[in-house]
């Protein structure tokens, strides 16, 4: 009987055995430096192209740390039982948000490349600009850049680690204490998260603004973690770690957030057009109107389609949340069309009559992700793949659906 | 199938076992599945775990009723509007075109939520066969401890494997604590 059966865990099934996962580290870490190293060669002479693509790709990967943070912060504040088995995943995750701050560094010197308002020529000839200059001036920018890094790294790494000395102390009040810090985490997180995507994408097109904006970009980190721990999950039980820990009422659940989170993006993002579209004011519609004519046109069509009708029909069976491959292929999809979303939102504002595929994009996604990869593998072997000190693990690892 | 029309005669509904706790009750669940039994349910104060598995329940229909009426009410909402914003009162909002159907998703939404949750709860009343004024299993004064600390089984005189005598002595060899008879 399942059901009065309390599932335990061997002490095999924590820790990364064996050089598979060494090897595949040091792999992805090549793979990274390869491309960072052909970005760097294909640097000359497409200057804007390498800091509009790398920013996507940044952005791409950002996304997927961000989540993890917001993932964890979560979990604690809802004192959640049935992702504590995948919650450490999340945690080695978001630890990568200090490499970030170093990734961030081109972007900073990049910044007259990206952002016209950083043009002090510009600003001048342009009344709209000068009114936002408090806000959208060089020197306030990389300060709220360090700001926000500090805080992301600051509490991903202060919860990594108390989380990882519980597993020894065993001590309940280690959750205790996260689940208080989690509340004034998230409001934090909620504000940076905000305030970053509008500096980094939004003010690309400094004339235009959406409140809805951060929405946007935070519906897009959620459900890339979401598509990231499937994936890990998948990854690591192939490789017969974490068998009988993750279990398909697991797998079950974070289906359910996909398919949750494809709704919620379609729905932040059907509002933010809708107002704009209904309010009709030029300086708003504009950035529609770019992605709405030219060859940006066959994009939007795609990512609606793309990022929800066919997600949402192939999310919405039960069996599809139940079975790795298909839940994988949802996974890899989503990863895919959250890609898109991302490039939709970076570059109309560099290639204004449609998407032109440069092989920078291809250098800087694999360079940013191989180091992200070798991070994220470095990181994971470093402590237990499950909380083993968590008093909900019990818990989690019985957990069924009703 | 003359054994069942006899009891029916007899004036019985079935038969009502008590069962002293979720894990017996379970296990009773499952030797009932296991022997084919149709006309049975078990009834307990609380949600068991596994208990849906145990008595062999299939996944519910609700879901399709949800998903029709849901999908189904989403398009009665943006056809309404369509009708109305283009043959009954044809009105130009703000240079907009007649069937402008952004302005239109929000209520057909709205249209599909309010569709959807109808299915599910008629769905589910239809389902659960109810309301019903009366059950006959509330003739057992016994049967009230269902909503505290009491585990019922109960058969149906109408099922076709049912023997009263049988059927009793059976229920007992399950751990039943107690079995009663329940007049329709």
């Amino acid at each position: 009987m399942e059901h009065s059966q309390h599932r335990t865990i061997s002490a095999d099934d924590l820790k990364l055995a064996g050089d598979g996962v060494g090897r595949l580290t040091k792999i992805c870490g090549a793979i990274g430096i390869l491309g960072l190293l052909a970005t760097f060669l294909l640097y000359s002479g497409n200057h804007q192209q390498f800091y509009f693509s790398y920013l996507v790709s940044f952005s791409f990967w950002l996304s997927i740390a961000l989540g993890a943070l917001i993932f964890v912060l979560i979990q604690y504040a809802t004192r959640a039982g049935w992702s504590v088995v995948v919650r450490r995943l999340a945690e080695h995750t978001m630890a990568t948000l200090p490499l970030f701050a170093l990734l961030f560094i081109p972007i900073a010197f990049g910044l007259h490349e990206l952002f016209h308002w950083s043009h002090a020529e510009a600003v001048a000839h342009d009344a709209l600009l000068q009114k936002k200059s408090g806000f959208l001036n060089p020197g306030f920018f990389y300060v709220r850049a360090a700001v926000y890094f500090a805080l992301w790294s600051g509490l991903a790494l202060w919860f990594r680690r108390r989380s990882l000395i519980q597993d020894l102390s065993k001590d309940p009040l280690t959750t205790r204490l996260l689940q208080s810090v989690s509340a004034p985490g998230i409001v934090l997180f909620g504000v940076t998260v905000t305030f970053a995507s509008f500096d980094w994408l939004m003010s690309l097109d400094p004339h235009w603004y959406s409140t809805a904006f951060g929405v946007y970009f935070f519906a897009g980190c959620f459900l890339a973690i979401h598509a990231v721990l499937i994936l890990l999950c998948l990854g690591l039980q192939s490789r017969k770690i974490l068998p009988g820990v993750v279990t398909f009422e697991h797998y079950h659940d974070l289906g359910k957030m996909l398919f949750a989170f494809v709704v919620f993006w379609a729905y932040i993002g059907f509002s933010q057009f809708m107002l704009i579209w209904y309010a009709n004011i030029p300086e708003e519609t504009l950035w529609y109107q770019n992605r709405l004519q030219g060859g940006w046109y066959g994009v939007t069509v795609a990512l609606v389609v793309g990022h929800f009708a066919l997600p949402f029909l192939f999310l919405l069976m039960r069996d599809v949340k139940r079975r790795r491959a298909s839940l994988r292929l949802a996974a890899l999809w989503l990863l895919a069309v959250h890609f898109l979303d991302l490039y939709w939102l970076v570059m109309p504002t560099l290639h204004t009559h449609g998407a032109e595929l440069h092989l920078l994009d291809l250098t800087t996604f694999v360079g940013i992700g191989g180091l992200f990869c070798a991070a994220l593998g470095i990181l994971m072997r470093r402590g237990a793949l499950v909380p083993i000190g968590d008093p909900r693990l019990v818990e989690s690892l019985s957990f069924e659906n009703i | 199938m003359s054994l069942t029309q006899d009891t029916a005669a007899d004036g019985l509904y079935g038969l009502l076992a008590e069962f002293s706790s979720p894990e017996t009750l379970l296990q009773a669940c499952e030797k009932v599945r296991d022997r084919g039994m149709s006309a049975w349910d078990a009834h307990t104060p609380f949600p068991i775990h596994g208990l849906e598995k145990a008595m062999g329940l299939k996944r519910s229909i609700i879901p399709l009723f949800v998903l029709v009426l849901g999908l189904g009410g989403a398009a009665i909402g943006m056809l309404m509007q369509w009708w109305i914003a283009t043959k009954a009162y044809p009105l130009v909002i703000s240079g907009k075109p007649l069937f402008s159907w952004p302005a239109f998703v929000p209520v057909a939404f709205e249209c599909g939520v309010l569709g959807g949750a109808l299915g599910a709860v008629f769905g589910f009343l239809g389902q659960a066969r109810l309301p019903q004024h009366n059950h006959a299993l509330f003739n057992s004064e016994n049967f009230e401890r269902v909503t505290d600390d009491g585990f019922f089984i109960s058969v149906e005189a109408a099922d076709p494997n049912f023997d009263r005598e049988e059927t009793e002595q059976w229920l007992l060899d399950l751990g039943a604590t107690r079995v009663e008879a329940i007049a329709p």
